[in-house]
């Protein structure tokens, strides 16, 4: 927190760094002086209420939203509008979204070989060699030849990550993985979640799982009306928040 | 207060039965489809008595009363509550080929049945190779296509001037042509009018709604007029290249609206996911949007090539002679002259036309249906 040395670069130890982001949609000042340094291995929850601005902030690693002020660098490659860099940051961050996003016209392990063979140019063998490894260890592998459409929401949520994966990112990012799911289905995707987070992936995830997050999470970040109010580990985090938003918050979603 | 035990535990789990006798079955869809009320009834059996009174006249005037065969008028003057199919018969090298020197016929003989084979090998879906198809049909094929209909002195093919061609197969020819440039052309239109530079989608929307804006009619004699002042004089297009260059932008501007709504209807998070894994504009566009997009919007696609198919006979107002205009002139042979003459020749046209826009509706419908059964 508050960490606001320059000069990134490939040798940097952060995984991603916010240096006093700011972001506006219009006129909305919807995330203000956002800083946070992820390492590499870390993982972190970011809750908040809803309208907070914390699906914006992680959207904001991989540009699929722009900041207007501040510097954001991924894996020692700062963020700007040159789209060769945000291509290179893209290539190395993996992303997984509440709604899946699973591309329909193709089968699951077209989903999954699609970027391996277009972006990282990996002959169309090896990429099915590793997508069949990932989807077996997501356990969804009996699904590889069926379309998105004839799966169940666990099913294709665990597809999409191994899509993710299959890029072999550094960096996995996560936007409120299971709130579009049934709740029966929550625990196999969390599951997988938590696999990942053993093997040592640099993770980011933006959930309402507050027992993942005591589980799995290093740090667990909160942000409430556009700006960070609260970081520290998940058990002091639940058991002493500080702040009093942090506390209002915990006690509506925790009942 | 509750009207039942309030506490209830199953003990064993209900049986599965067949479906009641009347709710399956022929006699159960038509007692529902056909006779479910008494206005349905009445409507069901005022068709099937209308048809009962048409369609034998009809196909009576089409087959017993027809004359089959003549080699001239009187024999079908003679009989006039009967289609005078040896009138087609006679006509039908000239309805096929216009003024192609009888001679050099065989050239479009190979290139219809070259072309034909190769659609074939392209539409069907479970074709092997089908790249191979492709690639064959879009870059050897129109060479090839070319060389052989306009000729070519290096293979001792006389020369046949343009102006020469007529008939069924510049009909094909015009829609082939239209069909496999207004596609493409529409799809570059509609990315254009979303692309974030301004004055890409400025010109793609100026492009458009001009075409749209304008009759089919304006666009062929400006396409006939306007074309060779814009370009110098040697590479002044030929006089069938131009109403050819007007049937494709006329149809490009229909066919990229159809694609822009079905660009529309895909959902953000589609782009977005294909941006996260890192797929440039180009890639994404043409692996993960197009496919989607153009799979929605395939029945409005083919609503735009039933259209071009029919506008092809326009192409008559700027002299070319299509197989509606050679049809018009086979008409008015005097050796033929007799009333029955224009029905045959219109009924025929129509058949003919009917004929190649029902096969494109259900081959189209056939993709959709094969497409829905793979991903549901």
């Amino acid at each position: 927190m508050g960490d606001s040395s320059a000069g990134a670069d490939r040798g940097d130890a952060a995984a991603i760094r916010f240096t006093n982001v700011h972001k506006w949609y219009g006129s909305f000042h919807v995330l203000r002086n956002i800083n946070l340094t992820v390492g590499r291995g870390e993982r972190i929850v970011v809750c908040g209420p809803s309208g907070s601005g914390k699906s914006t902030l992680i959207r904001c690693v991989n540009r699929l939203e722009d900041h207007q002020r501040g510097s954001i660098v991924v894996d020692g490659v700062e963020l700007t509008d040159d789209i060769k860099r945000i291509d290179e940051v893209r290539r190395e961050v993996g992303m997984v979204f509440q709604n899946f996003n699973l591309f329909p016209h193709l089968t699951v392990l077209e989903n999954c070989t699609l970027a391996p063979i277009w972006v990282r140019k990996m002959p169309k063998r090896d990429a099915e060699e590793l997508a069949t490894r990932l989807l077996a260890q997501v356990k969804i592998l009996d699904q590889a030849n069926k379309y998105p459409g004839q799966l169940s929401g666990g099913q294709q949520q665990r597809a999409a990550i191994a899509r993710a994966l299959c890029m072999t990112p550094k960096i996995m990012l996560f936007d409120e993985p299971t709130s579009a799911l049934d709740p029966e289905m929550v625990k196999e995707v969390l599951d997988t979640m938590t696999a990942l987070a053993q093997e040592g992936m640099t993770m980011v995830v933006v959930t309402h799982e507050m027992g993942f997050a005591r589980q799995v999470a290093d740090r667990v970040v909160f942000i409430d009306r556009g700006e960070i109010v609260e970081v520290n580990a998940p058990l002091p985090f639940f058991d002493h928040p500080q702040h009093e938003r942090t506390r209002l918050f915990l006690s509506q979603i925790l009942h | 207060m509750s009207l039942e035990p309030v506490a209830y535990v199953r003990a064993a789990r209900e049986p599965e039965e067949p479906p009641p006798m009347l709710s399956s079955g022929a006699i159960a869809w038509v007692r529902a489809n056909l006779f479910s009320s008494i206005g349905s009834s009445l409507v069901t059996i005022g068709c099937v008595a209308l048809a009962a009174y048409l369609l034998p006249q009809l196909v009576a005037w089409a087959t017993t009363r027809a004359i089959w065969s003549a080699s001239d008028g009187p024999a079908c003057r003679q009989h006039q509550d009967g289609a005078c199919w040896a009138f087609v018969a006679a006509k039908w090298d000239y309805l096929r080929f216009g003024s192609y020197p009888v001679a050099e016929r065989w050239r479009v003989d190979v290139v219809e049945a070259i072309g034909a084979a190769l659609i074939v090998w392209l539409l069907w879906m479970n074709a092997p190779r089908r790249a191979w198809g492709a690639l064959l049909f879009f870059v050897v094929y129109p060479i090839l296509a070319f060389i052989l209909l306009r000729g070519s002195s290096l293979l001792g093919l006389p020369i046949v001037d343009t102006l020469l061609w007529g008939g069924i197969f510049v009909s094909l020819l015009t829609a082939v042509i239209g069909i496999v440039f207004s596609l493409p052309l529409g799809v570059l239109l509609a990315l254009g009018r979303r692309s974030p530079l301004p004055a890409v989608r400025m010109a793609s929307v100026v492009f458009i709604e001009f075409v749209r804006g304008a009759p089919f009619i304006t666009i062929l004699f400006m396409a006939n007029n306007l074309l060779p002042l814009f370009l110098p004089e040697a590479w002044a297009p030929d006089r069938l290249l131009r109403p050819l260059a007007g049937i494709v932008i006329f149809s490009a501007a229909y066919m990229a609206e159809e694609v822009r709504g079905g660009l529309q209807s895909l959902n953000r998070g589609q782009y977005e996911a294909a941006m996260a894994l890192g797929l440039n504009y180009p890639r994404m566009t043409a692996l993960i949007i197009l496919p989607q997009a153009l799979t929605l919007v395939i029945p409005g696609i083919v609503n735009n090539f039933i259209g071009l198919f029919m506008d092809t006979t326009l192409v008559s107002v700027v002299g070319v002679t299509d197989f509606l205009e050679a049809m018009n002139n086979a008409i008015k042979d005097p050796v033929w002259a007799g009333p029955t003459i224009m029905t045959t020749g219109y009924v025929f046209a129509g058949i003919f036309y009917f004929a190649f826009c029902d096969g494109m509706a259900r081959y189209s419908a056939h993709v959709e249906r094969t497409l829905a059964k793979g991903r549901r």
